[in-house]
């Protein structure tokens, strides 16, 4: 019976307009609402679908603000069974590192887990590079970008897709995985399940708390910054091409003159 | 701009982002080609009974969610936001359960309601007959009993949901004497000799099926009477009183969606070198909108708030269903104004939702008879 750990973040809604804060670049938390992040909603599924087969217990762990309460009941709602919330104000700002170190730690917190699964990059930052860190932080096996997961005793396998192709990966338990867009269709939660989530566990902890030092995390202490951030310009009008019997041609003259054919 | 909602809980809000993120990515997108094609969004309904939307505001102890008015009504608006046949066919659901919670014994509840409310059976709730619409007393689908059973013979008319349903709810007359001679029974689709007649071809909520009830020689078995024999008015208006609130909730929805269209469609519309949004006589009316949709909320919640507590509320209840569809009505009207010749096709959503906003006017009660509720009530006091 596996005991199964979910990284999950709190993202803003790609629905709603995103932004970067004007003074340090980092994410303007305040303007779009902020959701569980739809690849850890595929994650949390794939770690229900294996509960449901195979039984065990689905803790999530997240590292945000407070307001990441949110996200984390979100995935209570849907099912997991109960969470560990990493929040500090002096992760503020924390790079791909320091937030994997910080996810080694509280990982470390959940009792003999066997297998971390994560999404393979959040819709945010967009790094995806957080689960492979955390592998090797933790020193166990990384089967990442998977599009199908089958768990066989402590036999972990795992279908990676990428541009080339299809790879099998196998691994021995403990390992970390990370999921990517075809590996499931997430449920929704029902109300059953938002009412069920109020009862459930969650574990608040800060970095002291991890035995982290404040002074190794947040924007000051980060390994990369941003320099500069421009939102993408608007789309132009474009050029508009009428058909008087010589459409083809004068499309075909445009791209031409755009180095394009 | 969607809703800004105060709530009483953090499950009500977990609630409400579920019903959003449900109506945005499974209702939403369909709703244009459903009501083009006059199809009847079944699936949908049975995603809301997983969800646990078809019960909210149901004891718990037969699978309902146990929810005040107050948050199961938001719930409705924001789903009718999405698609108001979907909107109106949760309303006409959860009334079509509520006879038999209020009023049947403790045996049939325990021996239906769990289905009912379970979220994979749909209800229907019959009164309307063709010669008896706002006076729904001079019903004549006549109820005769024959040993352990109904016999059922009439037809029901403009019944939501007819020939989709699982249940009718179903008033009929036990005796000929007038109001006081009407019964209700829950009738079991399957029922032999019950047939639903073709759809009636609306003006609008095309994706919602209408249709008469044909009962020929139904035989409905008499364990199937909901409250007294005689009863059945008295349950009918009691079941329309929160049917109403839920009417209500379902047109400012409506209204909610026709205000955002038509604000986007200003802000990005350039006429005279400018967003047309920034002229004056069209800010206006958009200001004039976003009012009219937000009373008719506060209008609502606050009948539903009296209900919640216990309070008297059919005066409330008929005011908010007055007040918000005619704001409904008028707020569509204007969105298709606003959006000028586009809004005229059926390239944009605004002439459909005009259309959607004219039958809230007249259902459940038309709006001359809400009046004639409020009335009644000043009269009295
Ligand atoms: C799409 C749709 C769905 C429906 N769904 C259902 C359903 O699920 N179940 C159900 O039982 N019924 C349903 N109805 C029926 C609906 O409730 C009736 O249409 C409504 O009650 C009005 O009755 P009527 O159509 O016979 O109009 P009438 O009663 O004939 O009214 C015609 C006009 O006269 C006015 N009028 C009538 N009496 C008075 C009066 N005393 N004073 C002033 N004005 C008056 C009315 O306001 C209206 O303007 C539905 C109707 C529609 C259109």
């Amino acid at each position: 019976m596996p005991n199964i750990v979910v990284l999950v973040k709190q993202v803003p809604d790609t629905y709603s307009e995103r932004k970067l804060a004007e003074s340090d670049h980092t994410l303007d938390r305040d303007s779009a609402d902020a959701v569980l992040d739809e690849i850890n909603e595929r994650a949390v599924e794939e770690a229900l679908l294996l509960k449901e087969a195979q039984g065990g217990e689905v803790t999530v762990v997240s590292v945000g603000p407070d307001r990441a309460t949110d996200a984390i009941r979100k995935a209570l709602s849907m099912g997991a069974d109960k969470a560990v919330h990493v929040s500090d104000e002096a992760l503020r700002g924390s790079d791909v590192l320091q937030t994997a170190k910080v996810l080694a730690a509280a990982v470390g917190k959940v009792e003999g887990y066997d297998l971390v699964i994560a999404g393979n990059e959040a819709s945010d930052g967009q790094a995806g590079a957080v689960p492979a860190i955390l592998a090797e932080l933790l020193g166990v096996p990384q089967l990442t970008h998977a599009r199908k997961v089958e768990l066989d005793g402590t036999t972990l396998k795992v279908e990676r897709e990428s541009e080339e192709g299809i790879t099998r990966l196998e691994a021995s338990l403990p390992a970390v995985v990370s999921v990517g867009e075809k590996i499931n269709e997430p449920r929704y939660p029902s109300f059953k399940g938002i009412m069920a989530a109020k009862k459930k566990p969650v574990e608040t902890l800060t970095v002291a708390d991890l035995g982290i030092d404040a002074g190794e995390v947040g924007l000051g202490n980060a390994w990369t910054s941003v320099l500069e951030a421009a939102p993408k310009p608007p789309r132009t009008a474009g050029q508009r091409v009428t058909d008087e019997g010589d459409g083809g041609s004068k499309v075909a003259e445009y791209l031409v003159a755009q180095k394009l054919i | 701009m969607p809703a800004e909602r105060l709530l009483p809980t953090t499950e009500a809000e977990d609630l409400l982002a579920l019903t959003r993120e449900i109506a945005r990515a499974e209702l939403a997108p369909l709703a244009a080609e459903y009501e083009e094609a006059e199809r009847f969004p079944r699936e949908q309904f049975r995603l809301l009974g997983r969800s646990g939307l078809l019960g909210l505001p149901y004891p718990e102890k037969w699978g309902g969610g146990e929810l005040p008015y107050e948050v199961y009504l938001q719930v409705l608006e924001e789903i009718a936001c999405a698609w108001m046949s979907v909107g109106v066919g949760l309303s006409v659901h959860t009334m079509s359960c509520y006879a038999l919670i209020e009023y049947g014994t403790e045996e049939q509840r325990e021996r239906w309601l769990p289905e009912m409310l379970g979220g994979d059976l749909l209800g229907a709730y019959a009164l309307s007959e063709s010669h008896a619409g706002s006076d729904a007393a001079a019903l004549s689908t006549r109820a005769a009993r024959d040993g352990d059973d109904f016999v059922v013979n009439g037809a029901k008319a403009w019944i939501t949901h007819g020939g989709q349903a699982d249940f009718y709810t179903t008033m009929v007359r036990t005796s000929d004497d007038g109001g006081r001679g009407i019964s209700c029974l829950l009738v079991d689709a399957k029922t032999p000799g019950l047939s639903a007649a073709p759809p009636e071809r609306k003006m609008g909520l095309t994706g919602s099926t209408t249709t008469q009830m044909i009962f020929e020689d139904a035989r409905v078995p008499a364990d199937r009477l909901l409250g007294a024999e005689g009863e059945g008015l008295k349950i009918a208006l009691s079941s329309l009183a929160s049917g109403r609130l839920g009417i209500a909730a379902c047109a400012v929805g409506l209204a909610q969606a026709a205000l955002d269209e038509a604000v986007a469609y200003a802000s990005g519309r350039i006429q005279f070198g400018k967003s047309i949004i920034e002229f004056q006589g069209l800010e206006f009316m958009l200001a004039d909108m976003a009012a009219a949709v937000e009373s008719s909320r506060a209008t609502y919640l606050e009948a539903a708030r009296r209900r919640d507590r216990g309070l008297p509320f059919s005066r409330q209840a008929s005011i908010a269903k007055l007040v918000a569809t005619d704001a409904a009505m008028k707020v569509t009207t204007d969105a298709v104004q606003v959006l000028g010749g586009a809004g005229y096709t059926r390239d944009f959503p605004v002439e459909r939702y005009m259309r959607e906003a004219k039958v809230p006017q007249i259902f459940e009660g038309t709006n001359q008879i809400q009046r004639m509720v409020i009335a009644r009530e000043l009269r009295r006091s």
